[in-house]
């Protein structure tokens, strides 16, 4: 009991010296992880949608060439950026850069390092994430789609992208989520972030487990937040679970068009005489 | 002939090694309503789909107004806005409303504007008795409904011919009755279509003509009295039997 109160006592303590660090640096993490998790999607829409591009037999051999080229480059990228630690691929960008160009690319900002890191990183994830929300809109929209004439670009951006990103928003919950919590990792590149608050206030103050107490708290309150935004935007995305019929007299209608506005068309209750006879008996529908 | 639509000469599909058309010649006029039947698998849908170019056929022509589509230089998607097609499995987009599905291919492919293509949209939804449900998404009505605002979808692109795909195969009988007499009325307009079907009431009542397929090849082609009266091939007579009883 006496360990928890003195817990207490040393987290107020910190609070009350670094209140502000602390949240200047939450506030650094929740952007770095919006930031880098939506071009990352962008990213991974692009690939996405460029590997899914079809080609035929009878297509041009240069398209065809183009087209499996932009596949395996593709493919090298999701492999090598999924494959290695994001810690290592900071390093690699922030010091690894200058150093191999004799200073000619460098990164000015450790903002601008962390952006494309986590944006890279994300874009490897979501690539593929993207493909297989795109193979998993039903094949029946792309036809619908193609019969009244549109053309390939005209029916991603109208009809699948939309789709496969709805199909995609639990994946895309989960890599703003795991961002929130991996971009602890830019500490290696002096980015100002949460995590880098608490390196900071346990160097001054040696208060090791209160402020680790006081991160593990500020991580979750972060991930929930977003799960619950997250829920909330799906939920929004899906739209009422009910419809309004449309009112009579906000419709222009044709004189005799129908009878019963509210209870569906002439030709739900008009004749039948193209049912199978047998049916119609069964039903016990007559003709009008 | 100057009203003629379209003209398919000798085409022959293959998937793999499979013939699955084999040299089918026939034309499609203004007004025309030709009901395609046969058994299942004898290419009533590949034929559909090739004249859509939703397939490539092997060889063979597709004239639409005397230019073969399968030449290079033909923009597939600007042929397909003039040659409109309602499936099966009606093929709705999920992600819209049943106005928005209407609306969609005009912004985009005829890039009407958006209140002109929305009335447009409305004239077609009531002819189908679907103006009640603009706001509806497709999985939120029945599948009669869904069928009608696929053909309302496709009339609205203004198309100068329509196939249908056995489009009440896959309603519940009840339904049926409701997309025929859809498809009646517009046919009764002087709308141009193709109708792959197996309800023979509509095929002899509605069609001014009616090609019967099997394995491949147009077996016999004629008028509905002809063919439904005064089948000439005994395999045509077999077919009908089976829906007699
Ligand atoms: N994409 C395809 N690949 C290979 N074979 C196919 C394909 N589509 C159809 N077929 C074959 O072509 C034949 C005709 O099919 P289809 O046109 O669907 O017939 P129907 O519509 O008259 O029932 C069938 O034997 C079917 O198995
Ligand atoms: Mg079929």
């Amino acid at each position: 009991m006496g360990k928890l109160a003195q817990l207490g006592l040393d987290i107020a303590k910190l609070w009350s010296k670094y209140s502000s660090s602390y949240i200047n640096g939450m506030r650094n993490t929740l952007i770095l992880a919006l930031i880098g998790t939506l071009i990352g999607c962008l990213i991974g829409f692009i690939c996405g949608v460029l590997n899914t591009i079809p080609y035929s037999k009878n297509d041009h051999p240069i398209k065809r060439f183009v087209l499996k080229l932009i596949r395996v480059i593709i493919r090298i990228y999701v492999e090598v950026f999924r494959g290695t630690p994001m810690v290592l691929q900071a390093v690699f960008l922030f010091y690894g850069l200058p150093y191999f160009t004799d200073n000619a690319l460098r990164f000015s900002s450790v903002w601008a390092a962390a952006i494309v890191v986590v944006s890279i990183n994300t874009g490897a994830y979501m690539a593929e994430s993207v493909r297989g929300g795109i193979i998993s809109v039903d094949p029946g929209q792309t036809e619908g789609a193609m019969a009244i004439g549109m053309t390939h670009v005209q029916t991603m951006t109208s009809v699948i992208l939309p789709q496969a990103l709805r199909n995609i928003m639990p994946q895309i919950g989960n890599n703003f989520i795991i961002n929130v919590k991996d971009t602890s990792v830019m500490f290696i590149i002096g980015f100002p972030d949460f995590f880098a608050t608490h390196r900071a206030a346990v160097g001054a103050s040696y208060l090791y487990f209160p402020s680790a107490t006081v991160e593990m708290i500020g991580y979750l309150t972060m991930t929930l937040l977003a799960s619950f935004l997250l829920r909330w935007m799906e939920k929004k995305m899906d739209g009422s679970s009910s419809y309004e019929l449309a009112q009579t007299d906000q419709l222009t209608m044709t004189a005799g068009t129908y009878r019963h506005p509210d209870k569906g068309s002439p030709f739900d209750e008009r004749n039948r005489e193209y049912a199978d006879e047998d049916l119609r008996e069964q039903t016990g529908k007559e003709d009008r | 002939m100057a009203d003629q639509i379209l003209q398919i000469n000798h085409l022959s599909k293959f998937f793999g090694n499979n013939e699955v058309l084999r040299d089918i010649d026939f034309s499609v006029c203004v007004g025309d309503v030709i009901s395609i039947i046969g058994a299942s698998g004898s290419g009533k849908s590949t034929l559909l789909r090739c004249i859509n170019l939703l397939e490539t056929p092997t060889s063979g022509e597709i004239l639409y107004h005397g230019r073969n589509v399968l030449e290079r230089g033909t923009n597939p998607a600007e042929y397909r806005s003039h040659v409109g097609m309602v499936f099966q499995s009606f093929n709705l987009f999920n992600n819209m409303t049943v106005l928005e599905n209407c609306v969609v291919g005009q912004v985009r492919v005829l890039k009407r504007g958006k209140e002109e293509a929305r009335k447009h949209a409305m004239e077609y939804l009531e002819r189908v008795g679907m103006a009640p449900y603009i706001h509806a998404k497709p999985r939120q009505i029945s599948g009669g409904q869904k069928q009608r605002v696929a053909i309302a979808r496709a009339m609205a692109m203004d198309p100068e011919v329509l196939l249908f795909d056995e489009p009440t195969s896959a309603l519940d009988p009840e339904m049926v009755g409701e997309v025929l007499n859809v498809m009646q009325a517009l046919a009764e307009s002087g709308m141009t279509m193709l109708v792959v079907t197996h309800e023979m009431a509509f095929a002899r009542d509605v069609s001014n003509q009616v090609v019967y397929m099997s394995d491949g090849v147009i077996c016999e082609q004629g008028k509905p009295e002809e063919i439904f009266g005064n089948p000439r091939k005994q395999e045509t007579i077999d077919f009908l039997s089976r829906f007699r009883g």
